[in-house]
């Protein structure tokens, strides 16, 4: 009965949609304030009727009721319930109800929180996230329907897969999805625009917003993801240019830009067609990944769901969606004047610089990425492209990215010039750049990750640079309180964010350096890594609640003295049948002291070992970026409604 | 004429960008493309031994043997094989949970001069029951499974199958 209601509250959701995405954009088309007004009214609506879906399928789950069959394709009752519960959305059909929950989350907050919004904009924008939501719940009903019953139910489900029994999985999906449809919001407020004619700052101060939570929520999404492969897989690495993690990258590269051009927009009223370009871009991104993922095109970690037609269907719907944006920006586009004049060297010139090299840095991800596919339709050639491609080909636009930053972060808007700004930050120059050469040098030269610190400080070092320019810490130290008091929110989210992004580089730089060993050994012996001894002492088995485990029990020494105990697993899961390996992880926030437990051969158990230096800073910094986008988000001036431009229910 | 200067400035930066963008992507394509090549395809046409490229097929049952390597680390070799030929492939490692006989496998490595193939990274997949797309390619080249007629035969079969054990090249 309950997974009926769930696929009627679907149905109703699609109806609902498909009315939004209509009525409100004729209404506003007309000047009828009665049809704009129903926009609000729908999109709730549309969000009651997902959220009980929602709530449906994560009943059939919650009870382990088996004869829905996608509970019995992914669930098993003898699953902790937090699994359970996760493992709604950690199959194909579940995420995508995730996902339009979302989406209809976020249509919400634009009727609740666009109270301020001029009411054709808001109509447009809620009608356009119609048209996302309507073509995503039909794919659902006729593609993917996670209510689908099952006759006769089998005794119980076949299980969720052990590497996804996981609370940094049980998280990654939410949170990734927070960022991919965030930029469906600022996608809709693009072809609203368009739709409109029109383009002003208080569009800008709409838009940033949106594509701030889009892009914190992104970037917890994407770490969480990378921490996830860090752990859970046991290869030791945190990064490895899988198509999937490029899926997620590209639309980050492209919203970071957006985040940029959309300041310039709201303080200076230029940039305009560029941000709706980015806008559109950076949404197509986030379906480009939602189709990489979903259709198994591309060989990766994620394919779970090789389904040639859903694949299909999300490819039209991505083109539907980005051809039709493009065909109405091509239309439209051309009465956006351009205002707002400034000089090559300024604060909007310096975000143009950091636009154009996002930009290229997700052209070559997305030629990386893509390649294999085409050469495969166009040639039958299989290749595939490694590490070493895009670490070749981001590199060297990465580094002026980051060499820019700081000194974009201190330019005037309008007019600046770059000496001026480096007679602020020359200090930060020189530290940074004895910071790197200190680096190289106590650890015998890897050249490398010592150009990775010396960025890493730069970044973090300008970034407190800006701010202490900013109060007048050295000119004015008295006041420098009572000014940091009243520094706007936006500009310690940017310096935050900023540094962030430097704690990011420096755990990366940290991980160049980083040594591991494979050895076997048997209880009681011992081998020697990056100083340390480490001492296998036993192998024993252990119960779980639902597999069993080898465990081994490591002693890492350092000097004779005791630093951590370590113990790795091997899991086999009886459902699944399926083994997975646990990392054992001692972290002192410099250094992570990572071991696997491999097989077992001669009473003798393979381990492989790690040391790696840093490596819990990559995941700290995003955290740190993700609440800079919250410190910005927080500001004064963001929460203070747009006021509405004069005109905006006049006839035109 | 200051905004027809500043609008050839953009398009002077924007044509920088886009030029280096696609510079950098086809020098890094030349030397690191990895291209994927089943056990017939390397008997047909082996590469040379400077270039990695990846292999792929079934891991052929009863062919896995685990040891020691002369490095004292962990080593196994194995057979690949696409039903038709099959390669010996050595491997210094831990091999993944999920790596089994008669499964998929996708191996990336060099082939030396004596016809081993040596693999620096044996990739593992989440799923048991999951096929990497190029394997089953591979698999349908040589004849011996067509996808569209359901799971691959059991892994015993590949080895005793007629065409498998006419191509084999070290018994």
């Amino acid at each position: 009965m309950i997974p009926e209601l769930g696929h009627f509250a679907l149905a109703l959701a699609c109806v609902l949609a498909l009315v939004q995405s209509v009525v409100p954009v004729v209404g506003a088309a007309r000047r009828d304030v009665r049809w704009m007004g129903t926009a609000g009214p729908l999109a709730a609506g549309q969000l009651v009727a997902v959220a009980v879906a929602f709530g449906c399928l994560l009943w059939a789950f919650a009870v382990n009721d088996t004869t829905v069959s996608n509970v019995v394709a992914n669930s098993h009752s003898a699953k902790p319930m937090i699994y359970k519960l996760s493992g709604a959305w950690g199959n194909h059909e579940g995420s995508m109800v995730l996902w339009v929950l979302i989406l209809a989350l976020c249509g919400g907050s634009v009727a609740a929180f666009g109270r301020d919004l001029p009411t054709a904009l808001k109509a447009r924008v809620i009608g356009v996230l119609g048209w996302v939501a309507a073509g995503f719940l039909l794919f659902i009903i006729f593609t993917s329907n996670p209510f689908d019953r099952i006759w006769p139910p089998p005794p119980d489900g076949q299980g969720l897969n052990p590497v996804l029994q996981d609370i940094g999985l049980a998280l990654h999906p939410p949170m990734l999805y927070l960022g991919y449809v965030g930029y469906a919001v600022t996608f809709a407020f693009a072809v609203a625009a368009l739709l409109e004619g029109r383009v002003d700052a208080a569009w800008g101060r709409w838009v940033r917003p949106w594509s701030l939570v889009a892009w914190s929520f992104l970037t917890l999404g994407i770490s969480l993801g990378s921490w996830w492969a860090y752990y859970e897989l046991g290869w030791g690495g945190y990064w490895f240019w899988d198509p999937v993690e490029n899926a997620s990258l590209l639309p980050w590269l492209v919203g970071t830009a957006l985040l940029h051009s959309a300041i310039v927009v709201e303080k200076r009223d230029a940039l305009k067609i560029w941000t709706v370009l980015l806008a559109i871009m950076a949404f197509a991104m986030s379906l480009l990944g939602t189709f990489l993922v979903r259709s198994g095109v591309l060989n990766s970690v994620h394919a779970f769901a090789n389904d040639p037609t859903r694949g299909a269907v999300i490819l039209a719907l991505l083109m539907i969606y980005v051809a039709g944006a493009f065909a109405l920006f091509a239309w439209r586009a051309p009465r956006l004047a351009p205002t707002g004049i400034f000089a090559p060297v300024s604060r909007e010139g310096a975000l143009v610089v950091n636009n154009l090299l996002l930009c290229s840095i997700a052209a070559v991800v997305l030629a990386g990425t893509l390649w294999p596919m085409f050469a495969d339709i166009l040639t039958g050639a299989k290749i595939s492209v490694g590490p070493p491609f895009f670490n070749m080909a981001t590199a060297p636009l990465a580094i002026p990215l980051v060499l820019a930053m700081p000194i974009g972060a201190m330019l005037p808007w309008k007019r600046g010039d770059v000496w001026g700004a480096m007679q602020r930050l020359w200090w930060a120059a020189c530290l940074s750049l004895g910071i790197g050469f200190l680096y190289l040098a106590a650890l015998g030269y890897p050249v490398w990750p010592a150009i990775g610190m010396a960025l890493a400080a730069w970044l973090i070092i300008g970034a407190a640079a800006d701010i202490a320019d900013r109060v007048a810490l050295f000119r004015r130290p008295a006041q420098a309180w009572q000014r940091a008091k009243g520094l706007p929110r936006a500009a310690w989210g940017a310096a935050v964010a900023h540094a962030g992004m430097g704690v990011t580089i420096a755990g990366v730089a940290g991980m160049g350096v980083a040594t591991d060993t494979l050895v076997a050994l048997k209880p009681g012996e011992s081998a020697r890594l990056a100083g340390y001894e480490w001492r296998l002492e036993h192998i024993t088995d252990v119960q779980g609640p639902n597999f069993t485990a080898r465990r081994a029990v490591v002693t890492v020494m350092r000097d004779g003295a005791t630093v951590t105990v370590l113990s790795p697993e091997r899991r086999t899961f009886q459902v699944d049948r399926q083994t997975t390996t646990e990392a054992a992880i001692h972290t002192n926030a410099m250094r992570d002291l990572y071991a696997v437990l491999g097989e077992e051969r001669d009473g003798a158990g393979v381990l492989r070992l790690h040391n790696n230096p840093l490596a819990p800073w990559i995941w700290f910094g995003s955290i740190i970026m993700a609440l800079g986008g919250g410190l910005s988000l927080s500001d004064r001036r963001m929460r203070v409604a747009a006021p509405a431009p004069k005109g905006a229910t006049a006839p035109a | 004429m200051t905004r027809k200067k500043r609008r050839l400035m953009v398009l002077l930066l924007a044509g920088l960008g886009l030029g280096t963008a696609t510079a950098l992507t086809l020098t890094a394509f030349q030397d690191n493309l990895v291209f994927f090549f089943s056990p017939s395809d390397v008997l047909a046409n082996p590469p040379t031994s400077d270039r990695a490229f990846r292999l792929g097929g079934l891991v052929e049952a009863g062919s896995v043997e685990r040891g020691t390597g002369a490095d004292g680390r962990p080593a196994a070799t194995f057979r690949v094989t696409d039903g038709a030929n099959a390669i010996p492939v050595t491997y210094s490692g831990v091999l993944p949970d999920l790596f089994r006989e008669g499964q998929g496998v996708v191996t990336l490595g060099r082939l030396l001069p004596d016809g081993k193939f040596r693999a620096t990274e044996v990739l593992a997949r989440h799923d048991e029951t999951y096929m990497p797309p190029e394997v089953a390619d591979a698999l349908r080249r040589a004849g011996h499974w067509n996808p569209a007629q359901g799971a691959p035969p059991p892994a015993e079969t590949w080895n005793t199958a007629p065409r498998a054990r006419e191509g084999r090249s070290g018994g």
